[in-house]
């Protein structure tokens, strides 16, 4: 519409271009769900991981032996998968208490979508909240959920340089641990160099070695997660 | 992957706030991308064309700067720039845990009318 005599026929004439500054995080959003969740944690008295790995690493498996050797049971789980609730199903049969998020076609979880599922969560004389991530080495690792710790997953079947392939998630975890170590000698698993990859990508990370399905190794890690590990 | 929803996000941030200024267009949107961001710049620029196919975004453009990494060593008391996603020092070989830059994923400014 023309700008001085409101008629159609005039062409308004260009406003002229400014520039606005604005210096705003792009998950500005996301980062104030995640604080907001860190804070709800808290007044609950829940100590918080975020799991990640690849698919298949044994995230699943950890997390039923953990719910099965934590010593203030129950834990809650929150877990993440494209479809199916098939991991809830397999987490409660283990004692746990589970919420699935099927996030339909999204390769991450967000802080809002945590906060939805912790809503149907009953937290009462529970101190232990693991967000078992969707798999995926590669999104997930921008997505702060409001966790305390993040603990990221490698199993010995993956390769020793899978920390050098996906560097970011390891650079962002807390913690680092190798599954799968009954499986170790089986498929060649080089535990020198894989353990060298770690340290020169992720020299912040706590190292365990366990096994998810004998439960071998898993002390260590529920030492840690008691916060009773230095 | 997430490149999309990253997008989604940069749109909201970039409309809410033109809407807040009382600007009608938005003629250009200048991100910043760390390179540990974990977002592949081609990527979003691809995300991007898809979405400038369509109104109101068909004349915005899209400034995207990456941001190289900077690590920090203690023992040489200097900041480098690492050669690999390894952050070791290239004086002394000591692994940096500290990362001075290269995390951003940041909206910077707007050019708008």
């Amino acid at each position: 519409m023309c700008g001085q005599c409101g008629c159609d026929a005039h062409q308004a004439a260009p406003l002229p271009h400014r520039r606005l500054e604005l210096h705003q995080p792009l998950l500005s959003r996301n980062d104030r769900q995640a604080a907001h969740n860190r804070d709800h944690f808290r007044r609950h008295g829940l100590r918080t991981v975020n799991l990640l790995s690849a698919p298949g690493s044994g995230k699943t498996a950890l997390l039923e032996q953990l719910a099965r050797h934590w010593p203030r049971p129950p834990i809650g789980v929150i877990v993440g998968d494209l479809a199916t609730d098939n991991d809830a199903q397999r987490l409660q049969l283990a004692g746990a208490r589970a919420v699935q998020i099927r996030t339909g076609d999204l390769c991450h979880l967000d802080a809002a979508l945590v906060d939805q599922a912790f809503g149907q969560l009953d937290c009462s004389g529970m101190d232990l909240l693991v967000i078992e991530n969707v798999g995926n080495l590669v999104c997930p690792a921008a997505f702060d959920l409001g966790e305390q710790r993040r603990i990221a997953l490698l199993s010995v079947t993956e390769g020793e340089d899978k920390p050098l392939k996906y560097p970011a998630l390891f650079k962002s975890a807390d913690a680092v641990v190798i599954n799968k170590r009954d499986l170790a000698e089986a498929v060649g698993f080089d535990r020198r160099t894989a353990i060298a990859n770690l340290s020169a990508i992720a020299p912040q990370a706590t190292l365990f070695e366990l096994s998810a399905r004998t439960g071998e190794g898993l002390d260590a890690l529920i030492r840690w997660l008691d916060g009773k590990a230095a | 992957m997430h490149e999309l929803a990253l997008l989604q996000e940069l749109c909201a941030l970039a409309a809410a706030a033109a809407r807040e200024q009382g600007a009608r267009q938005i003629h250009r949107m200048e991100l910043r991308v760390g390179e540990l961001g974990g977002v592949n710049p081609d990527a979003l620029r691809q995300a991007f064309a898809v979405l400038a196919a369509t109104a109101p975004w068909q004349t915005t453009e899209l400034q995207l700067d990456v941001v190289p990494t900077r690590c920090f060593c203690p023992h040489c008391a200097q900041a480098f720039s690492p050669l690999d996603v390894i952050h070791a020092c290239p004086q002394c070989g000591a692994i940096s845990r500290q990362v001075l830059q290269g995390r951003e994923l940041e909206l910077v400014a707007l050019e708008v009318s």
